[in-house]
Parts: structure tokens; sequence; C-alpha cells
């Protein structure tokens, strides 16, 4: 059996539309896992609805821990903690800030009183639950926390992991918004990255920088307009540039309120029908297209 | 004042909010400085035209070996906690993306023979907005170099820009979510405007900004976005929640493209600078009581 492909949706900006193309086409594809890496705020749960699966502890960092009857308060550790983690004065007992704290143990390493340790933060839950459309790997990533990178790795492999075992042709990917961390954890590999953006000097701007990201990666990426027609000229201006850095095609998709109506509902806009769905069934054929292997070929020639 | 201006859910309006606030401020004679700390997208100056007067580069320490020194020993790979670096035989290999800059190898270095160097990850710009009809207002812009992971020095950097007793208020444009560069982005704040949409991802991302609001021990209010777009759910949390609801704007197609052409709306939508004065009257009172409070 050939392994699963993997479609990677990102947008640079938020808002764009991402999390409602990727629940159409969840409902397009038709036997598809789902993973939400947009761990920051996953919200693909509250429109799939799924029957919730076993929830596993993540743990992405450690941090330190100051054992205060060992402590001689030599003041050696704030001296040395280059993220201002250590709390405290010497007449008053150190502790440590665990949201400052990064982990790197330089703390411990350094007490002469060997008065710190270190211990695994849970800061984050991940689980495997049952949609209408396919199982979706999803994750909270604990409030005020970091390592949002390592939490998307995790949903990627369980995603595919799970994909291999059912054996389902594709893992659709929800990303997170911006350029940083959790974006790059999210490409990596991907068969087909798809940008969603919308026809403003935001969007525009977002998405040139965003492309930046996916070329470094040499990845094949398609363009979707969202809203195409709240400012169609800037709308083709972005057509024109993202063909021209390279994307396999360029698909605009206007607005429609049905795809909010559809939200609020709790359900994809594929169930509701009209303009948008009709539009993202066919940036849908456009993507299932370049992502069957055998136009892999073309995909990465475009 | 402090103020920043963040949401978790993204596209809610956080920038169109920063811009027209630092705008109207500036019009009233209240000096003000922007600060755009979503380095990852930072928009802010697509919306005001800064002239830019410099640009200071954020450099991050990383290690370098010093082969002539060097035994090879292995501790500086031992001690890093983020495998930055890995000792082939008498080779030590550093991988500057992984490093987070706690100095710990070059501390510990038995041989002395590690230093740091600068990395460049970003670049903090300071620039003059000067809008027509309105006074100058500076605005500094924290740009995330393409191809990096780590945010957080350059929001950091661009931070540092907050810390000014010479402007009555400062307003920060934070990034969306809720994790490591949004907590940059809004600690030190007097108050925090989360920007919504009554949808329900606008009203889970919410959720999860506030509690992160919480966590960070601040307060916030809230901005509503098309406001009459969904449904009721945000106006219910934030009754229940007790959290003051200080502007809503309408879900009107010519702020969408006053908007998509990169206009303030201050200018493009009548009774829209009314409105904003109103919201800030309520903004500035919160965060009053916020410092009295406190």
């Amino acid at each position: 059996m050939t392994p699963p492909r993997e479609l990677v949706l990102i947008s640079g900006k938020g808002g764009t539309g991402k999390t409602s193309v990727v629940a159409a086409f969840a409902a397009l594809a038709g036997g598809a896992v789902l993973a939400d890496c947009d761990v920051d705020a996953a919200d693909l749960h509250l429109v799939l609805r799924p029957e919730l699966g076993t929830e596993h502890e993540f743990s992405g960092r450690r941090q330190a821990v100051i054992n205060a009857e060992a402590c001689t308060a030599c003041g050696r550790c704030p001296e040395v903690c280059r993220f201002a983690a250590v709390l405290g004065t010497a007449d008053d007992n150190y502790s440590i800030d665990s949201i400052a704290c990064e982990g790197c143990e330089l703390c411990g390493r350094v007490c002469p009183a060997d008065a710190i340790h270190m211990e695994p933060v849970i800061n984050g839950a991940w689980m495997v639950s049952e949609t209408r459309f396919g199982p979706l790997v999803h994750a909270r990533l604990g409030v005020a926390e970091d390592n949002s990178g390592k939490l998307v790795t995790l949903v990627r492999n369980e995603a595919r992991s799970v994909a291999e075992k059912r054996g389902l042709p594709l893992v659709i990917v929800d990303g997170s918004p911006g350029i940083g961390c959790p974006v790059i954890a999210s490409l990596a590999g991907a068969d087909l990255v798809l940008a969603v953006t919308e026809p403003t000097v935001s969007g525009r701007h977002d998405l040139d920088r965003v492309l930046q990201v996916v070329r470094q990666f040499r990845l094949p990426f398609a363009v979707c307009i969202n809203r195409a027609d709240l400012n169609p000229e800037l709308g083709a201006q972005i057509a024109a540039e993202a063909s021209a850095a390279g994307a396999a095609f360029v698909a605009t998709v206007d607005y429609d309120p049905a795809v909010t109506h559809a939200q609020v509902a709790g359900t994809d806009v594929i169930a509701f029908g009209g303009r948008a769905a009709a539009e993202i069934t066919e940036l849908w054929e456009d993507v299932s297209a370049s992502l069957s292997p055998s136009l892999e070929g073309e995909v990465l020639d475009a | 004042m402090r103020i920043a201006i963040a949401s978790g859910k993204g596209g809610t309006g956080k920038t169109t909010l920063a811009t027209n606030l630092a705008a109207l401020h500036a019009a009233r004679g209240v000096t003000v400085r922007l600060l755009d700390a979503d380095v990852e997208e930072p928009d802010c100056h697509l919306f005001l035209h800064p002239a830019i007067e410099r640009r200071e580069p954020v450099r991050v320490p990383v290690p370098e070996v010093d082969d002539a020194r060097c035994t090879a020993c292995g501790v500086c790979a031992e001690v890093c906690a983020f495998k930055a670096i890995t000792v082939i035989g008498s080779t030590v290999l550093v991988f500057p993306e992984l490093c987070h800059s706690c100095g710990a190898c070059e501390l510990l270095c038995p041989e002395k023979a590690i230093h740091e160097e600068g990395r460049d990850t970003g670049v903090v710009e300071h620039g003059t907005v000067t809008l027509p009809g309105r006074p100058a207002f500076p605005l500094v812009t924290g740009v995330l170099a393409v191809g990096e992971a780590k945010a957080v020095p350059t929001t950091r950097a661009t931070m540092a820009a907050a810390d000014d007793d010479s402007v009555n208020v400062v307003l920060v444009d934070a990034p969306p979510g809720t994790s490591c560069p949004v907590i940059e982005a809004v600690r030190g704040s007097d108050l925090v405007v989360l920007v919504t949409e009554p949808t329900p991802f606008g009203l889970h991302d919410l959720e999860l900004a506030v509690a992160m609001v919480c966590a960070l021990g601040l307060r916030c209010v809230v901005a509503i976005n098309r406001a009459d777009l969904g449904d009721d759910r945000v106006h219910s949390f934030c009754t229940a929640e007790g959290i003051e609801i200080v502007l809503e704007l309408p879900n009107d197609r010519r702020i969408a493209e006053a908007y998509a052409r990169g206009e303030l709306l201050l200018d493009a939508v009548d009774g829209l600078e009314q409105k904003l004065s109103g919201a800030w009257e309520r903004i500035s009172a919160a965060a009053q009581r916020q410092e009295a409070a406190s």
C-alpha cells in the first residue's frame, strides 16, 4: 500500500478560513484522517463534533524546581539564569517562575547545594476522536504554554500512524497562522501545502511571507483566495504573484454567509450547500488531482 | 499606560483596532507609541506607512567552538537540554536553530573553548507615522526573519520599546493565539483588549485567551468585531464572566473593503471615529481602575 498523502493548510494571516475549508474537505474526502495542528487555538472539533477519544498527556518540556530546605540562598541560580525565571531574593525564598523557565537546567547544574531538580511539565493533551467523516487527531496546549511545535509534530505523527493502521489514503492538516515554530513544524514533508488567504493588504503581505517559508522547504503548494469578491483587483494581483512564485494552481472562493451559518450550526459548509460550497468542491477536485500520485511529476514541475 | 490588543483567534481585527486607536490618539494630542509585536506577520505598517528611521537587528547568542582549545570531551553536548550540540569523534557540531541561548555550554565547558556569537533572527524597525491632518507618532515593528522558528527574541526586543515614560499611551498589537509569543507581548500591560467575533470559533478562542490573561494575573475587556454576524454566545460568556464589552463593530462591507485596501476606518467610514472614541474612554477607564486596584 502507498503511504498516506498529507495535505497541509496554512495561511500566514489568521482568520482567512483555513478551518472552514478543512471541515469542507473532510466532508468531500470520504475517508481522510484530520489533524488539527493549530494547537494554540484548535477549533476543528467545533464543526466536526467528534465523539471524543481518550486523552493522552503531553509533556513538551521540563522545568526547574527548588527544594527550599536544601537551598542555601547563595544566589548563584538567578545569576546564571538568562530567562529571569528565578523569583525571590536571598532574604526571601528563591522559587522558579514556571512560565518563564525554559528548562535548560543550567541552574541545577551550577547549584552548589544540589537543591534544584527538573520535573516534566504537563503542558497539553492530545486525543484521537471519531467524526462523521473519519478520525480526528487533535490537541490542547495548556494555557500560557510553550512548545507548540513539538505538539504539532506529535499530532501529525499520530495522524499518519492512524491513517496507516486504518488504510486511509490521506491526512488533512489544519495549520496555525503565522510563520514561526508551529507552522514550520506542520510543513516538513507535506505532499501539498494549500495556503488560504484573502484579498486584503494584510492577506497579501502575510501570504508572501509564509510562501517564502514553504519555498525554503521546497514543498509543492497551491493558493486559495477566500472572500475573493471583497476586492477582485487585489485578488487578481495576489493570484498573479502566487502563480509567479510557483503555485500549482490558484483558486478563488467568494464571500458566502453560509460559511458562518454552517459554523454557528456546528457543521461544515458542504452540508449547507450554496455558492461557497460549490466553489470549495471545485477547489477540492484540484487539490485531489494534485495529490494523486500519478500526477506527482506535474505538481513538482509546476 | 500600556494597553495590549490580543485575541485567541486570528483575523478578528487586532490590527484594525490598534492602528485606528493609535491614529485617534495622535489626533487628540495624547502622545502615543504603537508597537507591532505580531512579529511573524506584522501588518500595522501596511495601514500606517511609517518612515523607517532605524533598523536594529535582533541577535541571539549561539555557541562557537574554538577548535584549538576543544578536546571533544562532550560536556557541551551533555549539558545542552535542546540537543543543539552533538560531538561526533573529535568534531563538535552546533545546530544554531535549535539553540535556546541559555549559556550552559559556554559556562560549563571545562576548556573554556566555547564563546558566543550573535545570530540574527529578526529586526526591530523604528519609524514615524505621519498621517494627513494628524500629528506624527512612532511605530515600532518587530519582524521575524523568514524561516526562523523562534519568535520570542524578536517579540522581546520589540517590547523593549514599551518601557518609556515619555509617552502617555503605549499600544501593543499582539499576535494571535495563547502561547509564548503572545505572553511576551501582553505581559506588563495595564489592560488587555481581547478582540473576537460572535462565532463558535471566536467564542472558543476567546475563552482560551481569557484563561491566558488570568494565568498571567492580568485583566481584560472585550471588543466584538462583525458583531451582528453569528450568535449571542460571546455576549452571554462576557456577562457570565463579568467582562466588559468596550466596542462592537458591525459586519459592514464598507469596513471590510476599507481594510482590504489598507485604509484606516477613521478615514473611510463615517461615524467610526466617534465609536472608537467611546471605546477608548471605556478602555482607559478600565485600565485606570486596574492601576488603582493594584
